[in-house]
């Protein structure tokens, strides 16, 4: 109220005439303060009990961290053998992370002089720290795990057709995001297996010299050299590099991933739920009876989200079952196993920490967390080949799967029935016998630079040409010859899927219990020399 | 889509010229996503370094006559190997050029490198394992005052010996 001209103006008047002994203005304040509780929550949550559907629905629809979720939910979607409840898995994962991350960083100091003291004080002087710290590491190992296998859960369940092929591609980003997140995560501990692992990465990073060298064309485009000088802002791993990483992993793959996983829900619903059988909808089985009451406000709106032939009248409502509490109780679950698997984890074991980092001293052998040990095989024949084109191809390969096969088949069935039941089983087994040939090989007979004896074998021979470029070009084969022999393109990406799968988990077990020090092969570890 | 277009009036199967109006609204877009891709590729020169912390990669090893004829020396914060013979001064990086692991010089003078195994002869050239390249022989020069510099940043050819 302005006062212009230093006008005296006359007091109010009461909005309502009060007298003394009536219920005035204080009695109303008295009540108002006692029922101030109820006011409040039903200024929060404006509906009632979700006893009825209508108000089941208005729980979903009118909260903004569920209305993410369809107010009702196929009743496919919610079995266990649809999901294995591995994408929720995956994002609870990634939030323990958040906070736990959020957590560390009170006292984590990302210098090299100091970044290693500092997780000494969180394993052995900050309250709870240490538990925090192997919740923290993990949970990163979990969340690759789970997003290998999620990823597989979709390929095997056909989820990645349309319309859901651009959802696939989606998390095809969200895997290489996993993997940056545990890979810029690894260094910030600055003890021996962080800076030696880092350091090979980086320099695959560089390796792509071992083609332009080849080429004879490093002097005029040395992307190699350009992509390791970006990524360590110096030539060695130091100070700078940590830096980089410490910004990579707090914040630049955090936010982009946060970013991508809300696409990736958004895109769920958009798609129409999750990918189901058409006898999901058909099934002769009577599903339980629903009093169906019209729920949503908006109805116009949840017929716009579900992509399908017709507007879902009867028959959608028939297979469904109302969001709250049921798909609640689903990812209440999965996420409380989850938590509960990581503190039971955290508490019984401490996450590792070697020596201080030693530029001038490598580990021996120097390994790689476990989901790059496949890679690391493959990096000891060609550090191009292992380390940058053939991962490059199979997740360009795994990206475009959705594209490549776009056979009309029925989704949300495990391997498409059985006959891509069989084809799994086969490629399986195929590619455990090509892998394990190829291992064999190499380790008793070693490969082009053991044989030359006069003759110099050409560097371009054996990046090209090495044990790991021989088993991709044999499971492109395969693939190829399951296409055609099967005549169903499904199947061949069923092919390669599981070759590739089948490949990983034999390199990765390869890596990790025979290779010794100086990357020789032995049988178990107690054979390594002692030093 | 031939077939299609007989159904469309002839006036709206061609183009009609755009008008000032299209012109100036295109104009504007492309100026504004041009600028705004610019000024991205702008905000993305900033982590590319123009200097490195180990610029200055020039480091005094010693006096020649610190070091005996037939000896060889390491210096293990440069991962730098030193020899003199009849010849004179050579410099290899024990810096595995696999992935930079660091390579170890056996009592037979031959690398061996941890990480995969590489394998080097006494002169650096590749035996086995994945190097694409045999190890570097780093630059050697003598400063003024007559002591042997290595430059850590550049290498020579193989076999180029400094006399001293
Ligand atoms: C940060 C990583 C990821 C998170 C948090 C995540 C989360 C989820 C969640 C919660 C679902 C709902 C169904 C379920 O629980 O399985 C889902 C579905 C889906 N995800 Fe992911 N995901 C991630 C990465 C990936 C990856 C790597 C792929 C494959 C390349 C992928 C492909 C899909 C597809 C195709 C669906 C739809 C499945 C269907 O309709 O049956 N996601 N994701
Ligand atoms: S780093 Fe030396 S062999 Fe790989």
């Amino acid at each position: 109220m302005s006062n212009v001209g230093g006008e005296h103006q006359t007091s109010h008047k009461p909005l309502r005439e009060r007298s003394i002994g009536d219920e005035g203005a204080l009695g109303e304040f008295g009540s108002n303060l006692i029922s101030t509780p109820v006011a409040l929550r039903d200024s929060i949550v404006r509906h009632g009990k979700p006893t009825s559907d209508r108000a089941k629905s208005q729980t979903i629809f009118s909260n903004f961290f569920l209305h993410i979720l369809p107010v009702r939910t196929h009743l496919h979607a919610i079995k266990a053998t649809t999901t294995l409840g591995l994408g929720v898995a995956t994002f609870v994962l990634f939030i323990i992370l958040c906070v736990t991350g959020v957590l560390l960083m009170v006292y984590y100091k990302p210098s090299v002089d100091q970044a290693y003291a500092s997780m000494l004080d969180i394993m052995h002087v900050v309250p709870t720290g240490r538990l925090i710290r192997n919740v923290h590491r993990w949970s990163a190992h979990a969340m690759v795990a789970c997003v290998m296998l999620h990823m597989a859960r979709a390929f095997y369940t056909a989820a990645y057709k349309r319309p859901r092929a651009f959802n696939w591609v989606i998390g095809m980003g969200l895997f290489v995001l996993t993997l940056g997140l545990s890979f810029t995560g690894y260094l910030l501990p600055w003890d021996q297996l962080a800076f030696w692992a880092v350091t090979i990465g980086a320099n695959i990073a560089q390796s792509p010299q071992e083609l332009t060298d080849a080429l004879g064309m490093t002097q005029y485009f040395d992307i190699g050299l350009w992509q390791k000088e970006v990524l360590l802002g110096a030539h060695q791993v130091g100070q700078e590099a940590l830096i980089r990483f410490y910004v990579l992993h707090i914040m630049v793959l955090p936010v982009v991933t946060a970013i991508l996983i809300g696409v990736h829900f958004w895109r769920i619903r958009k798609d129409g739920g999750l990918a189901r059988p058409s006898h999901a909808d058909a099934s002769s089985q009577e599903m339980p009876a629903l009093a169906s009451e019209p729920a949503p406000l908006k109805s116009y709106g949840l017929m716009a989200m579900m992509k399908d032939k017709t507007p879902a009248v009867n028959r959608e409502m028939r297979h469904t079952i109302t969001t709250w509490p049921n798909v609640m109780y689903v990812i209440g679950a999965a996420s409380m196993v989850t938590v509960l698997a990581m503190l039971l984890l955290g508490y019984f074991f401490d996450a590792p920490l070697t020596e201080m980092a030693n530029p001038n001293v490598p580990e021996n052998p120097a390994k790689a967390p476990w989901y790059f040990l496949g890679l690391q095989e493959l990096v000891s024949y060609s550090a191009f080949m292992g380390g940058v084109a053939i991962p490059a191809i199979v997740v360009l390969g795994l990206a475009l799967v959705p594209y490549l096969d776009r056979e009309k088949e029925d989704v949300g069935l495990w391997f498409s029935g059985a006959r891509g039941r069989r084809v799994t089983f086969v490629s399986g087994l195929f590619a455990a016998a090509t892998v394990i040939g190829m291992l064999w090989f190499t380790v008793s007979f070693g490969w082009l630079r053991n044989w030359e004896t006069t003759a110099h074998v050409p560097q371009i021979v054996i990046t090209l040409f090495n044990p790991g470029t021989v088993l991709v070009a044999l499971f492109a084969m395969w693939s190829v010859a399951t296409v055609r022999f099967m005549n169903s393109t499904r199947m061949g990406a069923i092919a390669l899927f599981t070759c590739f799968v089948v490949g990983f988990v034999i390199l990765t077990y390869f890596a990790t219990v025979h290779r010794g020090p100086n990357w020789d092969f032995y049988w178990s570890q107690s054979d390594w020399p002692v030093h | 889509m031939a077939a299609d277009n007989n159904h469309i009036e002839t006036s709206q199967r061609f183009a009609p010229p755009a008008t000032r109006r299209d012109f100036l609204g295109l104009a504007a877009t492309w100026s504004a996503i041009v600028a705004f891709v610019m000024a991205m590729l702008g905000a993305l020169r900033l982590p590319m370094p123009s200097v490195f912390p180990e610029s200055n990669s020039r480091v005094k090893l010693g006096r020649p006559d610190r070091f005996a004829l037939g000896s060889a020396t390491y210096f293990s914060k440069l991962r730098l190997w030193l020899f003199r013979d009849e010849a004179g001064f050579k410099a290899i990086s024990s810096v595995c050029t696999h992935l930079g692991c660091v390579a170890e010089r056996g009592v037979d003078g031959q690398y061996l490198c941890p990480c995969h195994g590489s394998k080097f002869d006494e002169i650096g050239a590749v035996k086995g394992g994945p190097a694409p390249k045999g190890l570097v022989w780093v630059d050697l020069s003598l400063s003024p005052e007559g002591w042997i510099v290595a430059d850590t940043l550049s290498d020579v050819d193989p076999k180029t010996v400094l006399q001293a």
